[in-house]
């Protein structure tokens, strides 16, 4: 791989490794697998491109994304509670009907932010190459979001989140109202989707309706091989593992795309195929460990 | 009377053929620091009962009413407030992924508003160490443990202290101890009786023990097909013996018995 493969795998990593956080929050924490991710990673683009565009600033913008993809997030949880949905199909509904709103807003498929500000433009402004002030910038954001969850997560109500994964009948019984814990936790996760979405969008300086195929898939994968490779004692180690985790997983896809097996090459097409079968490897792992170093 | 159960009927899959009238009218009163043993055969009614003041469904017919509140609407959650409860899987009390301390801390906030303060508190940790303690099984010295680490017992030991950490008005405990080997069972008992006592606390314990249940508490119940059919208080409970209960269970066997043959003639 070369060195400008590695930096992109990174910056993506970081950049993605906030949807992953999200995914974190509800595979792992609340225990809800949640489709809606695919369709509020490119809500968050969606709106903060057309938010840009028209003249609003690219900081501000990030939290309209954000904003947008928390409402999306609790119209799942909703579903899913007072209308008693399964969670899976809770979530594709949404993630459908997202199809269709992301094109509203955008009023077509794609929004470009060429010549748009962005909030990459200040650094960029002290002199610094673009793919290291985004990898600055991420990292920098990456990191506050990394400490807010592990912040979060143990407060009161994070802990109670928690609990409403583990063993719902238990906190129900220490008087929690669950329905409320999911909605808002499905919520907060897919406001963090959504600003990854919104954060890619000014990166790379378009928003596209197609954008979020596979983030579900993706997130998992990142999340697993976090936990395979950091393991998963502890809310802060697991949270620091799932960005690490994203990381792992662009270099793992930007090494299987560079890779040429006498005139064989992958194409990205064939990322979804690498995926699961990275996905089914980082979940056999630990059985295939214990087989053969026990 | 702090808590009345009024003309409670239940019905589990209404209108199909699975019916099931699970209560049938059940009325019941319970006085302040009344400690209520509930026995009862298999389907007599006894969880349902117990689930049914929880608020895990509502009545088909019938008010339940707390400290003069109608509470007959209240959903599980909001009655969480008065309520303690001890389940008869050792598993279903505790969250197995987060530590003793952790767990105790969700219980010290039963019914209260959790907001984005600390959610295990230094101060906390003096009485969660005091409450252990009691305990006698070294768990105090285990804080950080993931309860999914703990024994079937001390899973239970620590989810009767959590149900208790938080003085609640009711308990409520359904076989707590069934699923557990004897001697760890006893010493669950005791640990209820201790803190029955120690807190006056008013209590509802389904058991299918008829010893612990002639033993404890200051009033039986013998529930049978969804109606309470025996309910004996103070003096006469004390002077109560294992014969007059399997008499009694025998007689309704033999009235079961009857009817069946009944149905068959
Ligand atoms: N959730 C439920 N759905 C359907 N039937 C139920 C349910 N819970 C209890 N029942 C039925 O109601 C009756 C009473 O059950 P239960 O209260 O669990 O008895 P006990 O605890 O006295 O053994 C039984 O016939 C049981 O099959
Ligand atoms: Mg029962």
């Amino acid at each position: 791989m070369t060195w400008y493969a590695f930096l992109g795998a990174v910056e993506q990593g970081l950049v993605y490794g906030i949807m992953v956080l999200g995914v974190y929050l509800t595979f792992r924490v609340l225990s809800f697998p949640d489709l809606t991710v695919d369709g509020s990673l490119p809500l968050g683009a969606a709106v903060c491109a057309v938010a840009i565009t028209s003249g609003i600033d690219p900081f501000l913008s990030l939290f309209l994304a954000m904003f947008a993809g928390f409402f999306a997030g609790m119209v799942t949880g909703f579903l899913n509670t007072k209308l008693g949905i399964l969670h899976l199909l809770a979530s594709i509904l949404t993630m459908i009907a997202l199809y269709s709103i992301n094109i509203r807003v955008m009023n077509g498929p794609n929004v470009s932010l060429l010549g748009q500000d962005s909030i990459l433009d200040p650094l960029i402004g002290f002199g610094l190459p673009g793919y290291l002030s985004s990898i600055i910038l991420f990292s920098i954001i990456g990191a506050a979001i990394v400490v807010f969850l592990i912040w979060f997560l143990h407060t009161e109500f994070g802990q109670t989140m928690l609990a409403t994964g583990d063993n719902p009948r238990m906190i129900t019984s220490q008087g929690v109202n669950t329905h409320s814990v999911i909605i808002l936790g499905v919520g907060l996760s897919n406001a963090m989707v959504a600003f990854s979405g919104a954060l890619i969008a000014q990166n790379q300086g378009a928003a596209d309706v197609n954008m979020g195929v596979g983030t579900i898939v993706a997130g998992l994968a990142s999340v697993i091989v976090g936990e395979t490779i950091f393991g998963r004692g502890g809310i802060m180690r697991a949270v620091i593992a799932a960005l690490l985790g994203s990381i792992l997983y662009r270099l793992a896809i930007a090494m299987a795309l560079g890779m040429n097996l006498g005139g064989f090459t992958f194409t990205p097409s064939d990322l979804n195929l690498i995926t699961a079968v990275l996905v089914v490897l980082a979940l056999t792992a630990p059985k295939i460990k214990a087989r053969f170093f026990s | 009377m702090m808590l009345s159960l009024k003309n409670i009927v239940k019905y589990f899959h209404r209108g199909s053929v699975n019916e099931v009238l699970a209560l049938q009218n059940v009325c019941l009163d319970v006085r302040r620091g009344d400690f209520i043993c509930i026995i009862g055969s298999n389907g007599a009614g006894k969880s349902t009962l117990l689930n049914g003041l929880a608020g895990c469904f509502f009545p088909d017919q019938g008010t339940i009413v707390l400290d003069e509140r109608d509470i007959t609407g209240w959903p599980e959650y909001k009655r969480a407030k008065f309520i303690g409860r001890v389940f008869q899987d050792p598993l279903l009390g505790t969250c197995a992924t987060m530590s003793i301390e952790q767990n105790l801390a969700l219980a010290l906030r039963r019914g209260r508003f959790r907001g984005l303060s600390a959610g295990v508190r230094r101060l906390d940790r003096d009485l969660f160490r005091e409450k252990l303690r009691m305990l006698d099984l070294g768990l105090e010295d285990r804080f950080q443990d993931a309860v999914g680490l703990l024994s079937g017992g001390q899973r239970q030991a620590l989810t009767m202290v959590m149900a208790t950490l938080v003085r609640p008005d009711i308990l409520l405990l359904d076989e707590h101890t069934a699923a557990l080997d004897p001697k760890t069972g006893r010493q669950i008992l005791d640990l209820t009786e201790r803190l029955v006592e120690g807190m006056e606390l008013t209590t509802l314990m389904v058991t299918h023990n008829m010893h612990q249940a002639l033993r404890m508490g200051n009033r039986l119940i013998m529930m049978h097909r969804g109606e309470i059919i025996l309910d004996i208080t103070g003096e006469e409970k004390s002077r109560l013996q294992v014969d007059d209960l399997l008499a009694r269970f025998y007689s309704l066997k033999q009235d079961a018995f009857a009817s069946d043959k009944m149905l068959l003639v």
